[in-house]
This record gives C-alpha cells, structure tokens and sequence, in this order.
C-alpha cells in the first residue's frame, strides 16, 4: 500500500470566504472552485468530462450564436440576479432568430475580494434558469481581477441553437402593412433593477420580468412560420428596438401609445423619476412583426403562453423613407419615438 | 393611474381643442410662450401642438435649467474635478453640456475626474459625510424650485461641521429672465419676436406664488396663465390665454391652483433669502449678462462657497458660432431654423445646450417633433 499521503484541499469557504487571485491563477485553488461550485452547479455530462471545450454533434439545420455580457448594479433584485440574467439574455437573443437554443457557455470575470456566497448564489441561479429552459452550460472560464478592476462578477455567455427548416426570421425584413406585436408589459425589470439602486432606492412590488422566450417563440413559430422580425427590447427598451428595425427594414413605424402595456407600478415610478417607460430595458419581452394575415394566429399562441398572456398588436409598419417610429399618444397627438440617446436622466424641474 | 391620467385624458384634450379653436379669432394670431422647459416637454411628448389650430402658435422659452447655463461655468466645474481633484455632484442633465476644449462634465470624467450624478442636493451632502478626507462640491443649478433643497443642503453641512462640502452655485431667478425677454429688441421694437402672453411656471411658481407676474401682465400687457406641467394643464392654459387675449385683458391668472398659492411657499422663500443674495450680473446662455439675475451665497456661508473656498473667477466663453441656441432661447428662432440642428448638432453630440437636456427647445423638437418637418403624407 503506498505510504503518500493524498493531498488535502481544505473545502470552499462558501459561507465567509472571498475570491483571491489564486482562484484565477489556475492552480489547485482554481481546480477546486470549478470543481466544488461551477460544475457541482452545472452537473451535466459535458463538464463531467473535464475538458476544456464541449464536445457535441450538431444536429441538422441552421446554426446560430450570439453572445452578450453581462453588468448589472445591484448584482442581485426583485425577481431575479446576474445568474439567471446571463441566461436569459443569451438564450432569448439566440431565440429572436426562431432557433432552438442547444447549449450554453459561460465566461466569468470575478473580482478578488468577492463573497463565494454571493458567488455561489449567482451560479446557483444560473443553473436553475439553466436546467428550467433545458439549455445547459457545457463549457466555461473564470479570470479573477484585482480588487477595483471589476464590479463583483462579470459574466458572458455564449449560446448556440438551430433554426428549423423554413423560418427566416430577421430584423431586415418588415414591410409596410406589417402588424406589430409585443408580448407583454413593458419596463418591469428596469424599474425593478432602479428601485435597489443606491441613492435611488424607492419601495415597491416590482419584480424584473427575466425570463427564457424560447418556449414562446417555439409556440409563435408554430402557429405562424411566416414571422417576419422577432427581437427582445431589452437595453434602451422598446423605443430603440424599434427604432433598430425600422433602421435595418428601412420602414417607418406608427405605434399606438394607448395599446401598449405597462403596469401601473412602472408607470408611477417613471412619473417621479421623469423617465419614459418605453425606454426602460426589459428582459423577458419580445416585439414580432408579422404580415396582417399571421396577427390573429399569432395573437392566439402568445396569450396561451405564460409570457404572453398580455400579448398586444401596438401598431403597423409603414412607408417612410425617414424610417421614423411615430406614436399617437393617448392625448391624441402624435410624436416621434427616436432612439435613446445617452442614458435616461430623472429631469431637473 | 391615479392623479395621473385625469390630466392626460385624450377625450377632455379633444373638448379643450374644440374650445381653442372656437375661441381663437381667425383673424389674429396668437404667439404664445411657454417659459419652462416642463411645459417644453409636455407639448412635445403628447403632441400638444397637433391639437392647436394654425393661428395658435407655442414659442419655446428659456426656462430649462441646463440650457441657460453658459459655458463658462461648466468649465469653472470642469476644471474643479481635473484640476483641483474634487469630487464633483450635480444632477445628471449637466453631463452632456459642451464645455471649452471639445470637453463636457461626461468627457472630463472619462478621463479621470471624479463626477457623480446625484438625484438631490441632500446626496452631495451625503458623499461629503461619507468622504470626509476629499472635497466634495455639488455643482447647483436650476430656477427656484431647486433652490431651496440647495440652500437645505448648506444649511446641513453647516449644522453638522462639514468642512469638505461647499457649494458651486448657478442658481437663477424666473422673473429676470422673462424681463428681460421683454425688455429684448426683438419683442419690444423691431417686432421680429410677437409675443402675446406668457404660460407660467409650474412648480416655480409653487415656490415664488403667482405674485411675482402681476408685474408682467399690468407693465407689459401680457397676460400670464401659470400652469402644470401635465399635458391638459397645458390645453387649459392656451384657453385661458386665448381668451385674455380676445378680451384685451392682461392679468395673471392660475391654472394651477391644486398647486400654486398667490404667495408661494412663505418658508422656502425665507429659506433662501436668509442664504442667498442677489448677484449684480449673471450671463445666461443666450440672453447674456442679465443684472439681479441669479444668486451667490451669503458671506455668512463664504466657507462652503466653492467659489471663494477655491478662489475660482468667471470667465465667459463664447459659445460655438453656428450655434443658435442664443436666438432659440429667446425666441427670436425655431430650432429648425439653425443650420447644424439635426445634422452637426444631435442629442448624441450637442453643439449648444438646448440639444442637452430633453428640456431644451433643440433637444424636444429633434425627440419628439422632427417628422412635422416633412411634407404630409396621407396616414395609415
């Protein structure tokens, strides 16, 4: 029997230890936090196999990546936190082409001096929205930075997934006389996120409304393959991703200011702060445009859904070589909605 | 939602637009000026002027904090943080204004400054706390209704000892200002600006009371409607102008009244008179040098007083000449009429400070109005 004592590792600290730069370093410190707490929380074949990439077939069709990153001050809010954010937002972005999201890989920035229990917290929540939207993390990295260099946890993800046969869904493709539809209210998760802001902090039930699309959109796909832009208003909110596919389609838009949901808790707090909901960033929302014909069928699908149940028609795409959004407001006017610019600032007087 | 939307009612906007344009004689034109920046906003953002027959016209005023604030004291706060190392608070609206040397509060911060966005005066004061071995310096600016959360924040750090706080103040008066638009060439001879009556502040006006503009209205035979700064307030007040006007009255009338008293808040005013006084002069973006126009701090507060704390002197910067934010501020023009609006000049990159805030003309037109600019086609 050998006589070599096997090498101790004293367990992760995960209720009072912090983040240092050896957990970066990738040394054992490094091994053991992948081990004890991204894979343990992950727990699927792929990371099962240690390597340092995933490996898979692909399955036939259409392929489609996209990637996003994520910083979000406070790290955790009302509804969700950065975890199940990193998950969502990737999912959904691979979910706007009308694809099925496959896998997931996830890239974490850490700054020295980070509780492991919030660390913990994060990834625990990254694998539930993970294992709930049935789409897992196969691969992964970590850096750690010094303390001041990050803002607790960074955290990209990448996302893959495939696009069913005779589905062109893009955002350069609305026509005029297309209808323009939204799936529910709008500004939650902004609202939520700014209601925990430091100096800015405000009471309220709000929750952020982060949620995985891919179910609805594999539902609204269903009921009408013919779905010409899908796309989710989340930074700049529903002002800008219009104005994006107005941009790319090369149309104009008319909205209706009255058709478009918000919950009156959002509108409250956007009164005070003087800001404007259709710019608040949403993260679980999908805008559609679809030809007239689609709009009942499409209507339907969206409603029976859980995250579609407030599902509006908002307006119609026009012809407008100025590529304007316009909007008749509930006063009876009409205005431009434009693109945000810069950030969206309580006003002065 | 409650209180909210009872003054954003479409159906009662249509039946004050049916009265507007009953009342308003064919025959004349009626210009009349919002002074603020809030009622600014709200007629851009419901689309307040698609409901105004033609011969009712709405000239942007200069009542937006932000956009009066001449160049030359944002450079004074500039240098304040790059040069001097403090950390410098101020409401968010200010970050983007042009400064001298292609720099804005946004860009100096960019490259090192340490500028933070408070949402009260009461903040700054609380970095101060929290910071005791810098200096903390909040960058005041606004008309009366932020005055007095300034002169709050003064007397906070005086009754707590805070040495490390002190105050940059560009604090101004509404009623300088509108004399000063009717003492202007442009409206009292040659007759460029016609100026028929005034809307009135809205939460100024909370403040100062509708006293202040009975000068006004019995000097200058203009009639004043004070009104709020939600969309049907707006509506009502053109009303109440227009028939003033139909009348040949000038008085100063109060639509506002679940807000604004004749005599304003008695306790803020004594607030602010017991720590501020009256400059001789103060240069405004656009009006230029305005006598009794604005207010410093009183030598009993000089040591938060950043000015005298940190021995800064004023100097005035030209603005950028194809600029027209002078002539729009005083509404001598429409933003349209300036020739980098929309091209040069954007929200993204402000040539002059009414493309700042969404207060200002420049900025509301390009936001909410620039497709008035294009020939009408038939809607959908």
């Amino acid at each position: 029997m050998s006589t070599v004592k096997p090498g101790y590792v004293r367990p992760l600290d995960l209720r009072h230890g912090r983040v240092d730069l050896s957990h970066g370093s990738g040394g054992r410190a490094m091994a053991q936090l992948v081990t004890d707490l991204f894979a343990a929380a992950f727990d699927n074949e792929w990371l099962a196999q240690r390597n340092d990439q995933a490996l898979f077939a692909p399955p036939p069709g259409r392929m489609v990546i996209a990637t996003d990153s994520h910083v979000v001050s406070p790290l955790f809010f009302p509804g969700g936190d950065i975890g199940c954010l990193s998950v969502h937002g990737t999912i959904n972005d691979v979910a706007m082409a009308g694809a099925r999201p496959l896998h997931l890989a996830a890239g974490f920035i850490l700054e020295e001096g980070f509780p492991l229990a919030d660390l913990k917290r994060v990834v625990d929540s990254m694998a539930r929205a993970s294992r709930e939207a049935g789409v897992p993390v196969v691969t992964g990295d970590t850096k750690v930075v010094e303390q001041g260099k990050g803002d607790g946890v960074f955290i990209t993800t990448t996302g893959i997934g495939v696009v069913p046969d005779g589905i062109h869904i893009s955002g350069d493709r609305a026509r005029p006389g297309d209808r323009i539809l939204l799936s529910g209210t709008i500004g939650d998760h902004g609202m939520a996120v700014m209601s925990k802001r430091e100096s800015l902090e405000f009471t309220s039930d709000l929750v952020s409304d982060t949620a995985a699309l891919h179910g609805l959109v594999a539902d609204m796909v269903a009921a009408a393959p013919g779905i010409r832009c899908l796309r989710d208003p989340t930074r700049g909110g529903l002002a800008t991703t219009l104005n994006e596919l107005a941009a790319q389609s090369g149309v104009g838009m008319a909205i209706d200011e009255a058709a478009i949901p918000v919950l009156p808790q959002v509108e409250a707090a956007c009164e005070f702060l003087g800001l404007d909901p259709l710019y608040v960033a949403n993260e679980g929302k999908l805008v559609c445009i679809c030809a007239p014909e689609d709009q009942a069928a499409l209507l339907a699908a969206m409603r029976a859904h859980p995250l579609g149940a407030r599902a509006a028609a908002i307006g119609t795409v026009e012809a407008d070589e100025h590529r304007f959004v316009q909007m008749r407001t509930r006063f009876g006017g009409r205005r431009v909605v434009d693109w945000l610019s810069g950030d969206q600032l309580p006003r002065i007087c | 939602m409650k209180y909210i939307d009872e003054f954003r009612d479409g159906e009662v906007a249509r039946g004050l637009a049916a009265a507007i344009a009953r009342e308003a004689d064919p025959a004349r034109t009626y210009n009349l000026m919002e002074f603020c920046g809030g009622h600014t906003h709200a007629i851009s953002r419901y689309g307040v002027a698609d409901l105004l027959p033609a011969n009712v016209r709405m000239i942007h005023g200069p009542g937006c904090p932000v956009c009066v604030l001449p160049i030359g004291r944002i450079d004074l706060g500039i240098r304040l943080a790059l040069e001097r190392r403090v950390i410098l608070c101020t409401y968010g609206d200010c970050l983007r204004v042009p400064a001298s040397d292609g720099l804005s509060m946004l860009k100096a911060k960019a490259r090192g400054a340490d500028i933070r966005i408070v949402y009260s005066a009461a903040d700054a004061v609380k970095l101060a706390r929290e910071h005791p071995d810098r200096e903390v310096v909040f960058f005041a600016i606004g008309f009366e209704t932020t005055t007095p959360p300034t002169a709050v924040a003064i007397r906070t750090a005086q009754r707590e000892g805070l040495a490390n706080f002190s105050v940059l103040v560009n604090h101004v008066l509404t009623p300088s200002a509108i004399t000063n638009i009717l003492e202007s060439p442009e409206v009292r001879h040659l007759g460029t600006v016609p100026l028929d009556g005034f809307i009135g502040p809205a939460h100024v006006s909370t403040v100062i009371g509708s006293r202040p503009y009975e000068f006004f209205a019995e000097e200058y035979r203009k009639p004043v409607v004070i009104a709020g700064f939600e969309p049907l307030d707006v509506m009502q007040a053109i009303l109440m102008l227009v028939r003033q006007l139909n009348d040949g009255r000038a008085e100063v009338e109060n639509e506002f009244t679940r807000a604004v008293t004749r005599d304003g808040n008695a306790k803020a005013q004594q607030l602010v008179a017991d720590t501020f006084e009256l400059r001789r002069s103060f240069e405004w973006r656009g009006l230029g040098e305005v006598p009794y126009s604005a207010l410093r701090l009183r030598d009993a507060f000089r040591a938060w007083d950043a000015e005298a704390k940190f021995d800064l002197h004023y100097t005035s910067v030209p603005d950028n000449k194809a600029c027209e934010c002078g002539a729009i501020l005083r509404g001598v023009k429409h933003p349209r009429d300036c020739k980098i609006f929309g091209t040069v000049c954007t929200p993204e990159n402000p040539v002059g400070s009414c493309m700042v805030s969404s207060e200002g003309a420049c900025a509301a037109h390009y936001t909410y109005g620039r497709f008035r600019e294009i020939p009408v086609r038939s809607a959908a």
